[in-house]
């Protein structure tokens, strides 16, 4: 056939996936770095069982009465940990609701998760990241938020990055788009982890995007994007590690897919097995974070039975010390409600807050 | 001293605070290499550099957004959206984290922001350029309203929103923009957040209004002047929160209230205004509260707007039915 047009390809994209273990915690060729700091690895391991003996004991909670609705971050631990041993103390985390796991590696402490699904704000007055963002709820707003703090750390000149995590439901959001193009635009320090766990509440990662991948949403901004398998603590931690470093450095933003698989349900107010098949999820339980990276430990003498005895037992005790903190923390006066509202309350305000007191004394 | 138009103002008051505190950032559409499709951000930079007068991509959830985060980590961002009809995208932000932050984190992260727009009707403006859909806003707890009726009004509000530690939605009344001229002067001074100024004082009713509209009550409140009725006008200003106490202390002498504004009727804030009356200065009241507003209907296109918007005629003759009410 004869070529009417003058036609070239004039961009090309490349996806690359990463991991380092296998489904069974066997290297698959080449390890990075990380694998060889045997007590990052070791502190990586003891906060993905905390994360899951929590999140654990926070469904009986929930199921109790003891707290609100929760949702389960059960089989995505090692992607939580993985970005979040790969940020510094002045790093900024910008999550969504189901990051106990980074958020815990952060500082942020049991009790204070507790209070916050108890229903009570204080839970989001960090006492350890100071400046990380309280957990986001209205999807993919919180993309926006991110590429401002990077732009602020950007302008002040400092080596510091931003990460915004966010779920595969929210990779469809214009929120997202615009996000990744300003930062792509600007050139910022905030690095995005779209955790794929292959389902939005009851949709699926299929009818959420025809894309191939949602880490090639990140070309059309501009910026660098790639998968990695995130129930690969190694893959997370160095990939993520890579992208930082690099976004501290100026050389500018990046997005990480990493897949992995929603064990539990949407929430404790959702029943998965109303759309999702039970031989799909059993599947994937032969695929466990956690059991991957104790084998590889094991294997290198780094962990043993005794060892997780140990930890399951120091676990249980912190989890049991933080419960009773949370039960035995005082209410909130009610008139809390006005006091964080502005820096000072408007006089406009004295009234309705008068009003308050004087009708909940009266309750 | 300098005779400034409103958006000479604004730009002044930008200018001012860039120079006084390096916190300030300015981002929207246009506002950088163009100064802004009304001047308002004009020369800012070329004087401040881009890293501080950011043309933004044209993304308005984002610009709400980027500024909330900016807010967060320390800096002072002021955001155009470049028309009112255009905020939409933006609200979520504003509603849904700028409001919020605070109180959520119990203090820990605030949102020290100003969102600005031009917003309201009567320049034969394009469709979705002439909406005034402030009560949107003003029904946001956490957030601050504020309307500048004239140039000085315009310098010493925004530099008070520019200085609060607490989100603002600055809207411009963008008809006034190039209406009328007043001697500002550049200095540095903030005029009160939270409180209504008295335009014109008077005895026999008071007149409510705030933004473009308070120059048509003005007038009206002239013209009644030649017919031997003393009008008292209110600017609101701060729309949200709102200084009901002045508005009562007027109504408590002159016993009548008109409250004017040309957002639609329904659910508007003359509706508040209305309401705080009813429940806290009804014995004051020897006539119903008239209301003289944008009826409630979509903002016509040019040909048809000066129906929609109130007219010093239909001002009047609200006073004359409170007035005659016995």
């Amino acid at each position: 056939m004869t070529k009417t047009t003058d036609s070239q390809i004039v961009a090309r994209f490349e996806i690359e996936h990463t991991r380092y273990l296998d489904e069974q915690g066997q290297p698959c060729g080449e390890l990075p770095e990380v694998a060889g700091n045997a007590d990052l690895l070791r502190d990586a391991y003891r906060t993905m069982v905390l994360t899951r003996r929590y999140d654990g004991k926070a469904l009986n909670l929930q199921r109790t009465g003891q707290i609100g609705t929760y949702g389960s971050s059960l089989g995505q631990e090692a992607v939580g940990i993985g970005f979040a041993s790969a940020m510094t103390a002045r790093d900024v985390l910008a999550p969504t609701y189901r990051e106990f796991s980074a958020q815990l590696w952060r500082g942020v402490s049991i009790t204070e998760l507790l209070l916050y699904w108890g229903g009570d704000e204080r839970g989001s007055d960090y006492s350890g990241p100071r400046e990380d963002f309280p957990i986001c709820v209205p999807i993919a707003t919180h993309c926006c938020h991110a590429v401002g703090a990077a732009y602020a750390m950007k302008l002040r000149g400092e080596e510091r990055a931003v990460v915004c995590v966010l779920g595969d439901g929210a990779s469809s959001k214009g929120d997202f788009y615009e996000s990744l193009n300003a930062a792509g635009v600007w050139h910022l320090p905030v690095v995005f982890i779209v955790i794929n766990n292959q389902w939005a509440i009851s949709v699926p990662r299929k009818r959420q995007s025809a894309a191939q991948t949602l880490a090639q949403k990140a070309i059309a901004g501009g910026i660098p994007g790639e998968q990695v398998d995130g129930n690969d603590f190694l893959a997370v931690h160095d990939r993520t590690a890579a992208a930082l470093s690099k976004a501290r450095a100026g050389g500018g933003a990046h997005l990480i897919e990493a897949l992995t698989y929603r064990m539990g349900d949407h929430t404790t107010a959702d029943d998965a097995s109303r759309y999702r098949d039970a031989a799909e999820v059993e599947a994937h339980r032969a695929d466990d974070p956690i059991a991957r990276l104790r084998t590889f430990l094991e294997g290198r003498g780094l962990w043993d039975a005794q060892a997780e005895e140990a930890l399951l037992k120091d676990c249980d005790q912190r989890i049991d010390k933080a419960l009773e903190e949370y039960l035995a923390t005082p209410p909130q006066p009610v008139e809390v409600l006005f006091d964080y509202l502005y820096a000072e309350l408007p006089e406009a305000l004295a009234e309705q807050r008068q009003q308050l007191l004087r009708e909940s004394g009266d309750g | 001293m300098a005779e400034l138009t409103l958006v000479e103002a604004v730009n002044q008051a930008l200018a001012y605070e860039m120079a006084a505190d390096e916190n300030v950032v300015v981002l929207g559409e246009d506002v950088g290499v163009n100064g802004g499709v009304f001047r308002a951000t004009a020369g800012l930079q070329e004087r401040f550099g881009a890293e501080r007068v950011i043309d933004t991509p044209l993304a308005e959830t984002l610009i709400g957004g980027v500024a909330v985060g900016m807010a967060a980590q320390g800096l002072r961002p002021v955001a155009e959206i470049q028309f009112m009809g255009f905020i939409y995208p933006a609200l979520d932000q504003m509603l849904s984290h700028a409001s919020r932050l605070r109180t959520r984190t119990r203090g820990r992260l605030t949102c020290p922001m100003v969102l600005r727009a031009p917003y309201g009707g009567g320049i034969h403006a394009p469709e979705h350029h002439s909406e005034s859909t402030e009560a949107i806003f003003a029904h946001v707890p956490g957030l601050r309203v504020v309307v500048p009726s004239s140039p000085s009004r315009a310098y010493g509000l925004l530099l008070a929103a520019l200085r609060d530690p607490d989100p603002v939605v600055f809207l411009e009344p963008k008809r006034v923009y190039r209406l009328m001229k007043q001697e500002v002067l550049d200095d540095g001074e903030a005029l009160p957040l939270d409180v209504c100024f008295v335009a014109r004082a008077g005895q026999d009713v008071t007149l409510v209004s705030w933004g473009a509209m308070l120059h048509e009550t003005l007038e009206a409140a002239e013209q009644l002047e030649a017919q031997g009725v003393n009008a008292e006008v209110l600017d609101v200003a701060t729309l949200k929160p709102l200084d009901m106490r002045t508005i009562l202390d007027s109504v408590s002498r002159t016993t009548r209230c008109v409250i004017v504004h040309e957002a639609a009727r329904s659910g508007g804030l003359g509706a508040e205004i209305a309401a705080g009356l009813a429940e806290q200065g009804l014995m004051s009241l020897m006539a119903p509260v008239q209301r003289v507003t944008g009826y409630d209907t979509v903002i016509p296109l040019s040909r048809l707007e000066s129906h929609y918007m109130p007219s010093v005629t239909r001002i009047v003759n609200a006073v004359k039915r409170a007035l005659e009410f016995a």
